[in-house]
């Protein structure tokens, strides 16, 4: 069974995670661990046989034959619109996977590891986050996650508890764009440099960063961990969507 | 045995059938970007474009030289492996075969190489005949650097990572050598028509 095989995925889980934006835990029939960052393809199939297949990037690290997708809703989003508003326990999917080699996060590297994330770009980011809360030996890794308001915040209850942590070693910013809930000591804008600089980890040679989010996003983030310090050849970047 | 979502009937222009639609893609008025790092910013006046034999000679063209080569209009289809196909698209450039007029070709593989470290690999058949362009305009006007600008490669019947984007190289070989995403695990051909995705495709 290779990971190009079409496997019967089964919806276990369902969680609104805002209301454009839902995670969906699957239950995959036959499927070999994955690695913090890599994405599966998922087909639908409709009664008349017509097929959709698109990429979405897994959420949660290697567990068993479960993983976590968070689908953010495009517009008229043939795939996203149905796994956003037509899904339920029990709803059958196709996918296949795990896929892609270089967006990922080795375990064992404990070079320090600088995540940026945009909105629904945070998913891959989140694997390897939660992938490294079980590393024992690790080095620091940082996430900032430019989000464009409290409501459209994903995976905010896991947030709010990573911040009340402060965990040195595993550190979260929540950068708000357009409205900062009450209290927030930062304005709410895009990402800056300073930003980078004031929530971000230091930009020594070695630290690694990985850059997820709209293209947009992403060209200025590359642009502005680059000004801030960091090296332009140790940034890995995936791109969604137009 | 087919599996079925349940309630999932698909948008109603969805792309299947459509004439220059391959399988498996869908097809997008948008032009999303696909790459694995930094855009790279590369100023015209120290862009180099060199072709290298696989004897060693090597031919390179300033922008300036680059420009004054003959080019041609192109309006293809793209078919990106992340499912999007874009159709009707205008592209300026030179046909590769000119770049190679004057070089000694032995070689049967070529690898080309980006300003910023990428690198994919394709027979050299495929860069002739009428096959590939070294575009230098998009719709009438200077490619956009995260579209591949100054000039990249442009090889629209094969998927389109294979039109390496920021083109600085193009190296003719004996023996084929992998490229970038052709060692991450993508098809070493990637023929769109043939759903040539990944290795095992």
């Amino acid at each position: 069974m290779g990971r190009l095989t079409w496997q019967r995925a089964t919806v276990v889980g369902v969680l609104d995670e805002t209301a454009t934006a839902r995670t969906l835990t699957l239950e995959v029939d036959t499927w070999s661990a994955h690695r913090p960052g890599q994405h599966v393809d998922v087909r639908l199939t409709a009664p008349d046989g017509y097929t959709a297949v698109r990429p979405y990037s897994i959420a949660t690290p290697a567990n068993g034959s479960r993983i976590d997708l968070t689908v953010g809703l495009t517009e008229n989003g043939e795939v996203s619109g149905y796994l956003v508003g037509g899904t339920k326990i029990g709803t059958v999917l196709e996918v296949r996977g795990p896929l892609g080699g270089w967006f990922v996060w080795d375990r064992d590297d404990p070079a320090p590891v600088q995540l940026v994330g945009g909105g629904v770009g945070v998913a891959p980011l989140m694997a390897m986050l939660r992938a490294h809360d079980w590393v024992a030996e690790r080095g620091p890794m940082g996430l900032l996650y430019s989000s464009r308001s409290p409501g459209t915040l994903l995976y905010a209850t896991e947030f709010a508890g990573r911040m009340r942590c402060q965990d040195p070693t595993s550190a979260v910013t929540v950068l708000y764009t357009r409205t900062a809930p009450d209290g927030e000591p930062r304005l709410p804008g895009r990402l800056t440099t300073s930003d980078i600089g004031t929530y971000g980890l230091p930009p020594l040679s070695g630290t690694r960063c990985y850059v997820c989010g709209s293209t947009g996003f992403v060209e200025a983030a590359i642009e502005l961990l680059i000004e801030a310090g960091f090296a332009a050849d140790n940034i890995r970047a995936e791109r969604f969507g137009p | 045995m087919t599996i079925y979502s349940a309630g999932f009937t698909g948008r109603p222009e969805r792309g299947a059938g459509k004439s220059g639609v391959p399988p498996g893609q869908y097809v997008t008025r948008e032009f999303p970007v696909l790459s694995a790092g930094p855009t790279p910013l590369i100023p015209l006046d120290t862009w180099r474009l060199e072709v290298t034999g696989d004897d060693g000679t090597a031919r390179s063209w300033t922008w300036e030289e680059f420009r004054e080569l003959d080019a041609e209009e192109v309006t293809v289809n793209l078919h990106c492996v992340t499912r999007w196909s874009k159709l009707g698209t205008a592209w300026t450039g030179v046909p590769v075969e000119t770049l190679l007029a004057d070089m000694e070709v032995d070689g049967v593989f070529v690898l080309a190489s980006s300003y910023g470290g990428y690198t994919t690999n394709l027979p050299l058949v495929d860069l002739l005949d009428g096959k590939a362009w070294v575009v230098f305009e998009y719709e009438g006007r200077t490619i956009d650097p995260e579209h591949g600008g100054p000039a990249r490669l442009l090889v629209p019947h094969l998927y389109l990572w294979k039109s390496a984007k920021w083109l600085r190289g193009l190296r003719l070989q004996a023996r084929d050598e992998a490229g970038f995403w052709e060692r991450l695990g993508y098809h070493n051909y990637g023929d769109p028509w043939r759903e040539q995705r990944h290795w095992d495709d």
